[in-house]
């Protein structure tokens, strides 16, 4: 990276990735709900319909079942959709597609054939949209196999590992936190991908490892910014990719900081933090546990629509201090 | 005009439609064709009774003029998809039965390698994109198939079969009306054999005829008998012409029976004995094909016995190439989950 590299927005940074792959290959379309010329329902997709006509980025009626299935046929038979959900919450409209279709073609057929499809989901709370636009259902589609699901936590991240699911020959979900749409950081010009599976140590440090996903990577940076006064030393491992997961990357950190916490933003329970814990009370690093490891997820409840009680079920910064404060100090 | 010279033409001016567009060899070879379709189930059937198949399955027999009447206009380019009900879909495509036979055998040298079953059979080299096991799964994906046609502009057609039960699927009603918004390639079939498992239509579906609902999505809503070959490959015609010419998407209903319960676990306690005797006796597809071909002067006896006897041979083949063929590995069951693997 040059020392003067630009910045552009997380949303930015999607469309010039989806750019970048239209002018690529000429395969790659997008679809999606008023992706035209309103431009998207969060801006992601922007004035691109003016630049690559409405062939190329095509409004679906409101029909996320069919729409989400004709992505897939389009995938199945040699083109690269990208198919954009106006939320990540109707993805239950297409679960159908998604589960029976797009992630097992590939088995069912023994290998004859695979789809290339690419889905965008707007997720996660915070905007006030209430309890049917505000969910995070990214460990819902990482319990299927044959799907690939990522979770880009920064600007960088989300234009490359955009470019390597365009670039992937089986379906990748990508869930992107709505809050992280107006979040700037530096995003090199042209192509370049992050490879999907791998977790990245977004700081290094010896007292206690954080597993996050999405915006709650940056809420575990600032709280572990906080917690340096306290000569409390967090290493923050962003996990990226829920599946396939990078197990290694989480396991050695657990192995030299001896604590774990995991946080993320949808339901606590059978979520992510459920998988990682588990993952690592079953591998070589649970030896190496000074503490119980926690877990901070969403409430168990519906998000609600009022601003306090929608903050109050999602892990905040204060949380994480408070929670990161105890298991190294041994509190609990 | 595909197969038939000038002069014969001249004299089947007045037979039906297929008498007039195909040769009496192409034709000889649909009788073929429907008899493989029948004997492979009957063949598959006992294979199952037999315990070499497990699972289920769920047998067309009583719907093969409809599979081949519909698949004799399509090219080897153009593409389908099936259903739950889909082996005769795969045979009117161009599979050989020996290889669907290996894969209901569950053997490596069926078309899915053995992970896909009768259910899920597909023959991507011949355009056939798969059976399905959800009930309106493929209309979605044949919608798909068809854009990808109109933006790779490779002239192909594809046809979505389904059955009488997925019209009240949403997916359904949601992907005809995008194939006919941007005027898609994609020809709708439903198979109409009058009973979603055990729900008549009578009880199920608001419209009369299936092919009502095309009035809904504006594009032409046709009904045949699907149990005459020559209204079904008829309808198939125009509506590929149609299709290719880009004028857009087509609704056909053929309506038709299954003489086999829904699944092997159908105790038919939905209709009647002598209903299912009626559609077998009096309205039998083969009956009538072979009986139109034999009246029309295109076929003897001699040739129709040809015929069985060719096709009980390649049933016989098919069987014992299944039974000889290997089966995976266990240490290959995480195969073909992801590109990468296998």
């Amino acid at each position: 990276m040059d020392a003067m590299v630009r910045e552009l927005s997380y949303a930015q940074a999607i469309q010039e990735a989806m750019a970048i792959a239209m002018d690529m290959d000429e395969r790659v379309f997008l679809m999606g709900e008023d992706i035209g010329v309103y431009g998207g329902a969060f801006q992601v997709t922007g004035d691109l319909v003016e630049r690559y006509g409405t062939e190329r980025v095509i409004d679906t009626p409101i029909s996320e079942l069919g729409g989400a299935g004709v992505a897939v046929g389009a995938a199945l038979t040699g083109m690269r959709p990208i198919f954009e959900f106006q939320f990540s919450d109707f993805a239950t409209l297409a679960m159908e597609q998604i589960v029976n279709q797009a992630a097992k073609m590939r088995f069912m057929l023994g290998g004859e054939v695979s789809v290339p499809v690419v889905m965008r989901f707007p997720a996660g709370s915070g905007t006030g949209a209430a309890a049917q636009h505000s969910q995070s259902l990214e460990a819902w589609l990482g319990h299927v196999p044959g799907l690939k699901v990522i979770q880009p936590a920064t600007p960088y991240d989300a234009k490359g590992m955009l470019l390597a699911a365009v670039a992937d020959p089986d379906p990748v979900m990508i869930f992107e936190h709505k809050l992280l749409y107006k979040m700037k950081g530096p995003v090199p010009e042209g192509y370049y991908t992050v490879p999907i599976g791998k977790a990245d140590i977004r700081r290094e440090g010896r007292d206690l490892t954080i597993v996050a996903t999405s915006i709650m990577v940056q809420k575990a940076l600032d709280a572990a910014a906080a917690l340096e006064a306290e000569s409390i030393d967090v290493e923050v491992v962003d996990l990226r990719t829920i599946r396939p997961m990078d197990k290694q990357t989480v396991i050695d950190s657990v192995k030299k900081t001896s604590r774990l916490m995991c946080v993320y933003e949808a339901v606590k329970t059978l979520g992510i933090g459920a998988e990682v814990s588990a993952m690592i009370a079953e591998s070589e690093a649970f030896d190496y546990l000074d503490a119980p490891i926690v877990r901070l997820g969403g409430a168990e409840t519906p998000i609600p629509y009022n601003p306090e009680l929608e903050k109050a079920t999602v892990p905040q910064v204060p949380d994480i201090i408070s929670a990161a404060r105890d298991l190294v100090k041994g509190v609990r | 005009m595909a197969g038939a010279s000038k002069a014969v033409a001249d004299s089947r001016a007045n037979l039906p439609f297929v008498y007039r567009q195909y040769s009496a060899e192409q034709l000889k070879q649909v009788l073929y064709k429907m008899y493989l379709i029948r004997r492979f189930e009957e063949g598959a059937e006992e294979s199952y009774m037999r315990g070499l198949i497990h699972g289920t399955m769920h047998l067309s027999i009583g719907q093969e003029a409809s599979a081949m009447g519909i698949c004799m206009p399509l090219g080897e380019d153009d593409q389908i998809t099936s259903t739950h009900r889909g082996h005769g879909h795969c045979i009117a495509k161009g599979a050989e039965v020996k290889r669907m036979f290996a894969e209901f055998f569950g053997k490596t040298t069926g078309y899915c390698k053995g992970r896909g079953g009768s259910m899920h059979i597909a023959d991507v080299a011949k355009g056939n994109l798969g059976a399905n096991g959800i009930v309106g799964g493929g209309i979605p994906i044949a919608v798909g198939a068809a854009l990808s046609s109109k933006m790779m502009k490779t002239g192909k057609v594809v046809v979505s079969f389904f059955g009488d039960g997925a019209n009240n699927e949403g997916a359904f009603h949601e992907a005809l009306n995008m194939a006919a918004v941007w005027k898609l390639p994609v020809i709708f079939v439903c198979e109409n054999n009058g009973y979603g498992m055990s729900t008549s239509t009578a009880r199920s579906t608001a419209v009369k005829n299936i092919a009502d609902r095309a009035a809904a999505y504006s594009m032409p809503g046709v009904i045949v008998n699907g149990n005459i070959f020559s209204e079904v490959a008829e309808a198939s015609y125009k509506a590929v012409e149609r299709a290719r010419a880009g004028e857009g998407p087509t609704l056909i209903e053929s309506k038709t029976y299954r003489h086999r319960g829904h699944s092997k676990s159908d105790r038919n306690r939905y209709r009647t004995k002598e209903e299912i005797e009626d559609w077998m006796s009096n309205r039998d597809p083969i009956t009538l094909f072979e009986n139109e071909l034999s009246e029309f002067g295109f076929i003897d006896d001699k040739g129709i016995e040809a015929i069985r006897n060719g096709v009980a041979q390649e049933i016989a083949d098919g069987i014992e190439f299944a039974k000889a063929s290997p089966s995976p590995d266990v240490s290959e069951t995480g195969n073909y989950v992801y590109t990468e693997q296998a």
